[in-house]
């Protein structure tokens, strides 16, 4: 078991033919990753990678068949068009790898992805792996170092930075301790599958024996997962970082957001409801490997 | 978040149909003075600056007649409040006001979907009505599909207890902000206070929009210069950083400023970091150590090697910092050679003299570590490569200990120099920048080793002569990826052919002025 994606999992990749894109699909497929077509439209007929290139996912599903998974690598101002025409075609996971993506193209494909009961990770994602069955997006950047870096086993890593989401995983599988998959959520304050979503995944997950949590300051993400675990939908170890004690607390964007949101958003309110509902919240990153492994030896005890 | 001016605000919401006072933007005591007199009534000054709480900073002052205005304005003037030097006032009629509200919109990240915020109470300390009143307080989310529907916004107004002529005026008013709000990809916005006045008339008495910077290409009307959140105008060199981000969406690129003036006094140093999560552990890192940032920057998402270097130049246009950190999460998914070359070449044409640690890890490190120790030997400081395996604490400790041995213990900013290339160049176009080889030096060239360095195979000999081997335009296109190992190995294994000229538009006037200063 895993999460949202395995070996099984049939991948297309939006934007297959542009830089990234290209470069990115050799990594899926020298990991494994079953991608089974890419779409760049105008572009059709051609191949990259050995991978067939169509004009639509609709036309890439009417060819290849069922298509579980949508990577898509596009610029950011035709990021709502592609994700769109996923969602409509019926893909129900997309990865959306792009950096500035406008607010209202995310809310737009939040709403238009309810409808149709399809998720998203991103925008602005690495992408997720589980190791040693598929890699989506640019995690790890080539399938060796993905291979070398991360390692299959029973702990879950969801993480709001990029570069950390690696860091992380590569510190645990230094420690021998692997991990069942390993999701970096996106950079933005607007994300389709966030902290409490990913966490409730793993709680799913029997795979899963325990999360390790990369947070930060600004948004409720990290609060909102206390909530779940006080009201006992999340019931797992979880081990959690937040960076940016030492940035300086920012002007108040307005004093709409300091109504909704009151104190929640800082360092300290995160890390104080955190440890109110018996997180273990770790001062530095290097001492999460040892938490973990210190949790692992005592067999998962949820004794914090 | 860029953030509008008041008068921009205002300016936005005339046009969707909301009332807002009578007024004009002034730059001068003069046109205060005209402004009041076209105006014809008492009027209020309000300085235009990022800041709330102004009225408390003698930010807003009042004025019966077009003398006093004047008079006033001429004391408010080039003064300074906070980060801001004054050199915009407002000045409007001053209204008769009967009672005040609050309407604000922000993007909730729990609901995932736009939120309206409104009160019958407003004003000054909102927050704090807020919480000791809560029944004041309205919300409703908004489906971003359908948008804000005339009933809810009557809804909303009604759970504060206000009916009749008002109820319909106020949620007339909360539509149209609404759709302001949303045409020009508002990431937050507010109406504070939202105004009755005397003879019955709702007026927006002040506003704020902050547009989403990722939204901001939509909208070169607004005419925001640098679409990052700021708390006080961006700096020349910011300005000419985003200049160089805007023209390159290879990786993103991301620079500010972070002390006033880089004194001597302090240990200043350069930081460059790579990514969000792992620039913030770096920056505690060398915080922690006592060292102060005169910058922060971040290259990341899989940045050129241009990129990098134009972002270690701009670092290096600062004066007195006395190290260059650079550091990111270290374990990268981008290819790290592409930021070691970029240095490389960026520390070469500094003739850096100030220590470096740069932490590399990731993705081909050991390549990008032995760039930097093969290539920066001959430069005066000291500068070494790290990887995943040295933590952040360990590389800010080595910088100390560098720092400490290092003489001159400052950088020092130099003009910027074009190359003197000779006549007759072989030369073609990149996506930024242009690249150049003198072919009278090519026969000597034993190994002919750019060809092979070329890894996006665009260079074919001919004649015993490295040329394109794809056309001009696909290499102006982007064939050409800049990243600049051809010019590497050319200049340290060969015959210092081959150069990519990378300009930064606006680099060389700010450096002249540094430089006068510094002479001064």
């Amino acid at each position: 078991m895993s999460v949202l994606v395995n070996e099984k999992s049939r991948v297309v990749v939006q934007g297959i033919t542009g830089r990234e894109g290209t470069v990115r699909t050799r990594l899926m497929k020298d990991y494994n990753t079953r991608v089974v077509a890419g779409v760049t439209p105008g572009k059709g007929g051609g191949k990259v990678h050995g991978v067939p290139v169509f004009d639509s996912v609709v036309e890439a599903w009417e060819n290849v068949g069922q298509i579980d998974i949508s990577v898509i690598f596009v610029p950011a101002f035709l990021v709502k068009n592609a994700a769109l025409e996923a969602i409509d075609a019926g893909v129900k996971l997309l990865v959306l790898v792009p950096d500035r993506v406008p607010i209202f193209d995310v809310l737009e494909i939040i709403r238009l992805a309810q409808d149709k009961e399809a998720r998203f990770v991103g925008p602005n994602t690495l992408g997720l792996v589980s190791p040693g069955k598929a890699v989506l997006g640019m995690i790890g950047g080539r399938a060796e170092r993905a291979k070398e870096w991360f390692c299959p086993g029973d702990i879950g890593v969801s993480s709001r930075s990029g570069g950390m989401t690696s860091a992380i995983s590569y510190y645990l599988t230094e420690e021998g301790l692997g991990q069942s998959t390993i999701i970096h959520v996106g950079g933005d304050a607007i994300l389709g599958l966030s902290h409490p979503e990913i966490m409730e995944l793993f709680e799913q997950d029997d795979e899963t024996r325990m999360v390790v949590m990369f947070g930060e300051i600004g948004t409720t993400q990290e609060e909102r997962v206390a909530d779940l675990i006080e009201t006992g939908k999340f019931t797992k170890p979880l081990i959690a970082f937040i960076g940016g004690k030492a940035a300086k607390s920012g002007t108040r964007f307005s004093h709409a957001g300091a109504i909704i949101e009151g104190s929640r958003g800082s360092y300290e309110s995160k890390v104080k409801r955190l440890k109110e509902v018996g997180v273990h919240v770790a001062d530095s990153v290097s001492d999460i490997p040892k938490i973990a492994k210190k949790l692992k030896n005592s067999n998962y005890s949820r004794d914090r | 978040m860029a953030r509008l001016y008041e008068f921009q605000s205002k300016k936005l919401l005339k046009e969707g149909g909301i009332r807002v006072p009578e007024g004009e933007v002034a730059c001068s005591p003069d046109e205060v003075r005209q402004i009041t007199q076209r105006i014809g009534k008492p009027v209020v000054l309000k300085i235009q600056v990022w800041l709330t709480g102004r009225a408390g900073l003698g930010g807003i002052q009042f004025a019966e007649t077009s003398e006093e205005a004047e008079n006033k304005a001429s004391k408010i003037f080039g003064t300074k409040v906070k980060n801001f030097v004054i050199d915009k006032i407002l000045i409007e009629e001053k209204l008769k006001i009967k009672s005040e509200y609050f309407a604000g919109l922000v993007i909730d990240d729990s609901k995932k979907s736009p939120l309206l915020i409104f009160s019958s109470v407003g004003g000054t300390g909102i927050e704090e009505i807020a919480r000791s009143h809560p029944e004041s307080v309205s919300r409703a989310s908004i489906d971003v599909l359908t948008g804000l529907k005339d009933y809810e916004a009557r809804n909303l107004i009604r759970r504060t207890k206000i009916s009749g002529k008002l109820l319909l005026q106020l949620s007339d008013v909360l539509t149209k902000f609404y759709n302001v709000a949303r045409q020009y990809d508002a990431r937050s916005a507010e109406m504070n206070p939202l105004v009755l006045t005397e003879d019955n008339l709702v007026y927006a008495a002040d506003c704020h929009l902050t547009i989403d910077d990722y939204a901001v290409f939509r909208h070169p009307e607004l005419g925001i210069e640098v679409a990052r959140e700021f708390d006080r105008p961006p700096t020349w060199l910011e300005k000419i950083a985003y200049q160089v981000e805007e023209k390159d969406h290879r990786g993103t690129f991301y620079f500010f400023q972070m002390a006033e003036e880089v004194s001597k006094k302090d240990k200043f140093i350069g930081f460059h970091g790579a990514g969000g999560g792992g620039s913030m552990m770096s920056m505690d890192a060398v915080l922690n150590r006592g060292f102060k940032l005169a910058n922060y920057c971040d290259t990341s998402g899989n940045p050129s090697a241009s990129k990098v270097y134009r972002a270690s130049k701009i670092i290096l246009s600062q004066p007195n910092i006395r190290g260059y950190f650079a550091s990111g999460s270290g374990v990268a998914s981008q290819e790290q050679y592409h930021s070691a070359r970029g240095m490389v070449k960026a520390f070469h044409e500094e003739k850096l003299s100030i220590p470096g640690i740069i932490r590399l890890g990731g993705n081909f490190e050991e390549k990008a570590i032995e760039i930097l120790g093969t290539y920066l030997k001959d430069i005066p400081a000291k500068v070494e490569g790290y990887g995943r395996d040295d933590s952040p604490e360990f590389c800010a400790q080595r910088l100390e200990e560098l720092i400490k041995e290092n003489q001159p213990a400052y950088h020092e900013v130099k003009p910027v120099v074009d190359p003197a290339l000779p006549k007759n160049c072989y030369f073609f176009e990149t996506m930024t920048g242009k690249l150049s080889i003198d072919h009278n030096k090519c026969p000597d060239c034993r190994t002919k080793g750019c060809i092979e360095a070329c890894k996006a195979e665009i260079l074919k000999l001919e004649d015993g002569k490295p040329v394109l081997s794809v056309s001009q335009e696909e290499a102006k296109k982007g064939k050409c990826t800049e990243c600049l190992a051809c010019e590497i190995f050319c200049t340290f294994h060969e015959q210092d052919a081959i150069f990519i000229h990378l300009p930064i538009p606006g680099l060389r006037e700010y450096r002249e002025e540094i430089v006068k200063k510094s002479k001064e």
